[in-house]
């Protein structure tokens, strides 16, 4: 397969196309409904037959019509998957590690972007997730809800008005949504401010985490920024919380952007180019370097400092090195060192399509 | 001050992490920060699991003021079987009827996770909206209705109570259909 052709299927159309705000530093943007069906065991201490009733049900009600602007709905059904296809639907944010493992009779709706999925069987009923690229919470927001109101128009959900919307988990009863915000926050790593800002953004009862490669390791100065209650608070409330945060993070990243660019400009074009240079000829890269040398090139673009490469050669990288995707496109098993020389060779391709 | 970790270099890195109203305090040198992931991403998602579960378990009753001679009866939900012993161990309920079973031990479990919070105010599904908020209603109607009475306004008070069971009555049709 041509590396052009692999990476139209590796990538989510969404993430490739459409309004991009704030793209400089935010990545991406989430909302995650949970949801339960009344009476239904969940899906944790569900019998096979039961987890089989409800998935047979669900996907019936829903499958067969469309909701406005997002497309018809497919259904993909873990059972039906090798090992690679899931692991590569989770290295995409489209599935959870949990469905792809660890359910019964899971299975998964997406739309044709692959901007909308929801999850069947996961560790609730329903979970519902919509994508969007760079800022968007408003977006979001508008589109879960509707969705949320469609899938309810066929099924009872197991709600209490005293409790919100019933989970399994009793970290996510009420409203049962995480709002989350992928930020690239390289510049704020560098100058050690992350460190300072963060038990402030603790107290105001959101998370912030990095994002795992194969260790435990943060990887590419990437962070995911979302609300840790769900209770107690209306949906806009907890989102309008988010968002005051993230702007502010926006704007000291920009700032500390703009500083290291005064005090040391020259310093910060070696940096850059000095990465672009290394994924540009190595020939064994594993997953951590990958992703600090994708981030500092990626801030580069950002800053102004590489031209003729696109923003967008971070976000597919990070996805398009991980082992899943290595594996599918070496069309084989890989153990960890081999995968380590594939993931150089398809750094330097990708970079190699940009310069044609 | 020395670093927690390897209690040999300065530490440089102070964390402030409030759990569930709970502070904790770290101080860490840059090196032991950065083995542990730079630092905040571990800091964050060290398992949810082991933090509810400690709770919950936390949240049982110690059995030390009554000493009845008999057991207790275990609560069970009835519709899925789970116990609430259980669910304190595995932190997850079973089914939607669980929080009705176990609801007069979950106001401590949930102000803990959530920030001092029992009560949803967000979103109320559409089709059981309505029926929510006549529901609402008559609640409020109730509290009015007692202070007229607290206050002898017998009059104001009649009217409430027939406003209330005419509520409850268009209510009770609803659900007929
Ligand atoms: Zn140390
Ligand atoms: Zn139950």
């Amino acid at each position: 397969m041509s590396l052009e052709r692999f990476i139209s299927q590796a990538i989510s159309p969404w993430m490739k196309s459409g309004p991009d705000p704030d793209g400089d530093i935010v990545i991406s943007t989430r909302i995650r409904l949970a949801r339960n069906l009344e009476h239904y065991p969940f899906p944790i201490i569900a019998s096979e037959e039961s987890s089989q009733t409800l998935l047979h049900y669900v996907s019936r009600e829903l499958a067969q019509r469309k909701y406005d602007s997002i497309g018809a709905l497919e259904l993909i059904k873990m059972d039906d998957l090798s090992p690679n296809e899931k692991r590569m639907l989770v290295e995409k944010h489209l599935i959870s590690p949990y469905l792809a493992d660890k359910s019964k009779h899971g299975a998964v709706l997406l739309n044709e972007n692959e901007s909308v999925s929801i999850m069947i069987n996961e560790e609730d009923h329903i979970r519902l997730q919509c994508l969007f690229r760079g800022f968007q919470l408003s977006e979001g927001l508008v589109l879960s809800n509707g969705l949320d109101d469609w899938i309810e128009e066929k099924v009872t959900y197991a709600f209490d008005e005293y409790r919100g919307y019933l989970t399994s988990c009793p970290t996510n009863v009420g409203t049962g949504m995480r709002a989350s915000v992928m930020m690239h926050l390289p510049a704020l790593v560098m100058t050690k401010q992350l460190n300072r800002i963060l038990p402030a953004i603790n107290q105001l009862g959101l998370v912030v985490r990095g994002i795992y490669g194969e260790g435990s390791e943060t990887l590419g100065n990437l962070f995911q920024i979302s609300n840790q209650m769900t209770l107690g608070k209306s949906e806009e409330d907890m989102v309008e919380d988010l968002r005051g945060v993230v702007m502010q993070l926006i704007q000291q990243e920009r700032a500390a952007r703009e500083k290291l660019l005064r005090a040391s400009r020259i310093q910060m074009e070696d940096k850059v180019y000095r990465s672009f240079g290394i994924l540009a000829n190595s020939r064994v890269m594993d997953s951590k370097e990958a992703a600090k040398r994708l981030s500092d090139v990626r801030l580069g673009i950002d800053m102004d400092l590489i031209q003729g490469v696109s923003g967008n050669i971070l976000n597919e990288l990070m996805i398009l090195t991980q082992p899943g995707f290595l594996q599918q496109y070496a069309e084989s098993t890989l153990a960890p060192n081999e995968r380590d020389i594939r993931r150089a060779a398809l750094i330097r391709e990708r970079l190699m399509l940009e310069n044609e | 001050m020395l670093c927690e970790e390897c209690q040999k270099r300065q530490a440089t890195l102070h964390f402030t992490k409030i759990i569930n109203g709970q502070k904790n305090e770290m101080h860490l040198c840059e090196e032991c920060a950065k083995d542990k992931g730079e630092t905040f991403p571990n800091w964050n998602s060290y398992s949810i699991q082991d933090l509810l579960s400690g709770l919950l378990h936390f949240e049982q009753p110690k059995n030390g003021v009554r000493s009845s001679s008999k057991a207790p009866t275990p609560l069970v939900c009835n519709n899925c079987g789970l116990s609430y012993d259980r669910f304190t161990e595995i932190g997850k309920f079973g089914c939607s009827e669980c929080y009705r079973t176990f609801s007069t031990k979950l106001d401590p479990i949930f102000r803990r996770v959530h920030g001092g919070n029992t009560r949803h105010a967000g979103k109320i599904p559409r089709r059981e909206g309505g029926k929510i908020e006549v529901k609402r209603k008559i609640e409020e109607l109730r509290t009015q209705l007692r202070r007229h009475v607290e206050s002898e306004e017998f009059e104001e008070a009649a009217r409430l109570r027939d406003e209330i069971r005419h509520l409850e009555f268009n209510m009770q049709d609803g659900e007929g259909e």
